[in-house]
C-alpha cells in the first residue's frame, strides 16, 4: 500500500510545505513498510525534489477544472486517488481548507496540525499543536484510515532519496465541482517569502513608531533571506498588511529564528511565535515581558540598533 | 437571510494553560471562558448584516450548560436567538454533525464559523459542516458582502488574497480582519437585559462514533534563560546566532 501525500505547488512550483509533508509521510512509511506516492495538481516543477524526500511515485494531475483552488473540487480530486489508509497534507491554508472534506469523502478520521513524527503507527499516535502552542496534545487514531495535516516548520524536511517515477493521473473533476468562484487574485506584495514557510522572520511592533520606518526591517529581512511580520496593532493601524500579523488571532509560525523589534511580548503575540526555535528581542524597555520568552535580548532603541545590526549582518554575509 | 453563527467557548486569550494531574484535560481552575476571538469577528459581521440588510442571526454552540454565560453574551451582542446542543463536546466531527443538522433543519443561508478555535486548534469544524451539507466553503474570510442570494468574500490564503463568490447556502470560516477591532460590540445594559429573554433552545445531540483518542496533554518545554547582549556590541549577537544557535 502507499501513503498518499499532497505535494502543494504555487504557480507550478512545489512549496517547501510539500517537501515537509513528503518527509512526514516517509517517516510513517518507514515504520509501516509502505511506500510514498505524491499527488501534484498542475505542477510544472521537476519531480526530482519529491524523490529526494522519499516519494517513489508522483501522480501528476493536469486539469483546467483545478486551475483555481476550490476546497470541494480539490477534495474530490484527491479522494479519487486514494490508495492505502493514510493521506498526508501540509497544513497550508489551501490544504487545511479541503482536509475535512477529503476526510468525509474517504471516510477517514482527521488529525490536523501534527508537529512530530508518530511514536507508533498502529495505532497511529502522534503529537499535535493545541491551545495555540501553550499545549501539546498526543492523539491516537484507534481504527480506520486517516487524513493528516502537518504543521509547517515543525517536523521539517528530511532528505531520504529514493528512485521515483512520474505517472499521469486523471480525475473526474469538472468546473461544476468548484462551488466557489474566484473572481480576483491579489498576490501579497511584501517580500517574496511565504511567512508560514520562512526559516527566518523579522518582525516589528508598535515600537517602530510608523510605517515609514519599516525600511530598516525590510533591509534586515533581505540580508537574512527572511520574511517580515508584525504585531496585531501594527496591522490594525494599517502600517503593514493584515497578512503579516502573527499571534493568537493571526498566523502561527515556527521559524528557526524570530527577531522581534519593538514588540512588548503580550501573551496573545507569544502564542503565535513561541514555537520558534530561537527568539531575539530588541526593545528599549528592560522590563518588556518578551525578554522572559527570548533566547537573546538587547535593551536599546531600535532606531540605533537596527542600522548597526544591518551593518554587522552585511559584514557577516560578506565574510 | 438567515445566518447561523457557530460559537465555541474557549479559555480567555490571557489565560495560563495548565492540565489536570492525569494530563487528560484542561485544568479549568481559575480559567475564564470567552467567545473564541475568530467567532466574535463572525458574530459581529452577522449582527452588522442584521442591522443593515435585515438578516436574522442565530448562534449555535455544542456544549454543556456551563457555557450559558458565553451564549448570553452572544445574545447581548445582538443575535436573535440561540441553540445549545447539549453535550460535553466531542471531536470536530461530532460537533460538525450537530451543526450541519441544525443548519439544514433551520434552512440557514450562511453558516459562519471561526477559522480555528484557539483551544483545540483543529480548524476542522467549518470544513466538515460544508462537506456534510455539500455547500460551498470559503475558509480564512476577511471580508464578507451579501448581495441577493450570493456572497462576495475575500479570502486570505498563504500567497495573497482572493475575491470569491458563492451562492447560498454557503459555509464561511472567518477570522481576525473580518471586522475591525473597533467594530466589536461591547454589550450595553439594554442588550444584556434583552438577552435574558431571548430564546435559547436546548437540543439533544446525534451520536457519532469517534475513532480518535486523546492520550494526553503536555506543556511545551520551557525556554532557557535569556542571554542579554550589550547594545554597543551588536556584532556579538551575530556571532552567537551563527556559532551558538546556528540559525544564520
Ligand atoms: C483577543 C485578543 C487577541 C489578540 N491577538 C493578538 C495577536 O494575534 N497578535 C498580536 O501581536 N497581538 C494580539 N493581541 C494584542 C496584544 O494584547 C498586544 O496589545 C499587542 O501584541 C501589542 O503589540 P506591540 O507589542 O506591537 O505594541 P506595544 O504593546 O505598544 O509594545 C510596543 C513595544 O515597543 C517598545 N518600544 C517603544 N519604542 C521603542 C524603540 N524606539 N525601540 C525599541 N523598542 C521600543 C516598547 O517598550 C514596547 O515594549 C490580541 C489582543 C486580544 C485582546
Ligand atoms: N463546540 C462547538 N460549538 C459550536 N461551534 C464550534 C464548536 N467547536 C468549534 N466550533 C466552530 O468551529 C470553528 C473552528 O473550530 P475548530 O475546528 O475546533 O478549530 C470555531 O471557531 C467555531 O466557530
Amino acid at each position: 500500500m502507499a501513503i498518499l501525500v499532497y505535494a502543494e505547488s504555487h504557480e507550478g512550483q512545489y512549496k517547501k510545505a510539500a517537501f515537509e509533508a513528503v518527509s512526514y509521510a516517509k517517516s510513517i512509511a518507514d515504520l509501516s513498510g509502505d511506500s510514498v506516492t505524491a499527488v501534484a495538481i498542475n505542477a510544472t516543477d521537476s519531480s526530482d525534489a519529491l524523490y529526494k524526500y522519499g516519494a517513489s511515485k508522483v501522480l501528476k494531475i493536469n486539469s483546467d477544472a483545478l486551475k483555481d483552488f476550490s476546497p470541494n473540487a480539490y477534495a474530490k480530486a484527491i479522494s479519487e486517488l486514494k490508495d492505502g489508509d493514510t493521506i498526508v497534507l501540509p497544513a497550508t491554508s489551501d490544504a487545511s481548507s479541503f482536509a475535512p472534506i477529503l476526510a468525509l469523502k474517504t471516510g477517514f478520521s482527521l488529525v490536523t496540525n501534527l508537529t512530530a513524527a508518530p511514536s507508533s503507527v498502529s495505532p497511529f499516535t502522534a503529537e499535535r499543536k493545541s491551545f495555540s502552542g501553550k499545549g501539546i496534545e498526543t492523539i491516537q487514531v484507534t481504527d480506520g484510515g486517516k487524513v493528516l495535516t502537518v504543521l509547517q516548520n515543525a517536523f521539517g524536511t528530511k532528505e531520504n532519496p529514493v528512485s521515483g517515477a512520474e505517472e499521469a493521473a486523471s480525475v473526474s473533476v469538472s468546473d461544476a465541482d468548484s462551488k466557489e468562484k474566484i473572481t480576483k487574485t491579489e498576490q501579497v506584495s511584501t517580500g517574496a517569502i511565504d511567512l508560514k514557510d520562512a526559516e527566518i522572520v523579522v518582525s516589528g511592533g508598535r515600537g517602530m513608531k510608523g510605517p515609514e520606518n519599516w525600511g530598516m526591517i525590510e533591509e534586515l529581512a533581505k540580508l537574512l533571506g527572511a520574511a517580515t511580520a508584525c504585531s496585531k496593532p501594527v496591522a490594525d493601524m494599517g502600517w503593514r498588511p493584515h497578512s503579516e500579523h502573527v499571534g493568537q488571532t493571526g498566523k502561527a509560525i515556527s521559524p528557526k529564528l524570530y527577531i522581534a523589534i519593538g514588540i512588548s511580548g503580550a501573551i496573545q503575540h507569544l502564542a503565535g511565535v513561541n514555537s520558534s526555535k530561537t527568539i531575539v528581542v530588541i526593545n528599549s524597555d528592560p522590563e518588556a515581558p518578551f525578554f522572559k520568552s527570548a533566547d537573546y535580548g538587547i535593551v536599546g532603541d531600535a532606531f540605533e540598533i537596527l542600522p548597526k545590526l544591518n551593518e554587522e549582518v552585511k559584514k557577516f554575509k560578506g565574510a | 437571510m438567515k445566518i447561523l453563527v457557530c460559537i465555541s467557548s474557549v479559555p480567555d486569550t490571557t489565560a495560563k494553560i495548565n492540565f489536570t494531574a492525569d494530563g487528560k484535560s484542561l485544568d479549568k481552575n481559575g480559567v475564564q471562558f470567552v467567545i473564541n476571538p475568530h467567532d466574535e469577528y463572525c458574530l459581529t459581521r452577522a449582527v452588522q448584516l442584521q442591522e443593515t440588510q435585515g438578516a436574522t442571526v442565530t448562534v449555535i454552540t455544542v456544549s454543556d450548560a456551563s457555557v450559558e454565560p458565553v451564549i448570553r453574551k452572544a445574545l447581548a451582542i445582538g443575535a436573535n436567538d440561540a441553540i445549545r446542543v447539549n453535550s460535553d463536546s466531542g471531536d470536530g466531527f461530532f460537533v460538525a454533525t450537530q451543526i450541519a443538522k441544525a443548519a439544514k433543519d433551520g434552512g440557514y443561508d450562511i453558516i459562519l464559523a471561526g477559522r480555528e478555535s484557539i483551544d483545540f486548534n483543529g480548524g476542522e469544524v467549518p470544513g466538515f459542516v460544508a462537506g456534510m451539507l455539500d455547500y460551498p466553503f470559503i475558509n480564512g474570510c476577511i471580508n464578507l458582502k451579501v448581495e441577493g442570494n450570493a456572497v462576495e468574500a475575500v479570502r486570505e490564503s498563504d500567497s495573497g488574497k482572493q475575491t470569491i463568490t458563492a451562492n447560498f447556502p454557503v459555509v464561511i470560516a472567518g477570522e481576525n480582519g473580518l471586522v475591525e477591532d473597533s467594530e466589536l460590540k461591547i454589550p450595553n445594559m439594554r442588550g444584556i437585559m434583552s438577552a435574558r429573554t431571548k430564546p435559547l433552545n436546548v437540543v439533544e445531540p446525534e451520536q457519532t462514533a469517534s475513532k480518535l483518542n486523546v492520550v494526553g496533554y503536555q506543556k511545551p518545554a520551557e525556554r532557557g534563560n535569556v542571554k542579554m547582549i550589550d547594545k554597543d556590541n551588536v556584532a556579538e549577537l551575530v556571532r552567537l546566532l551563527h556559532e551558538e544557535a546556528k540559525v544564520i
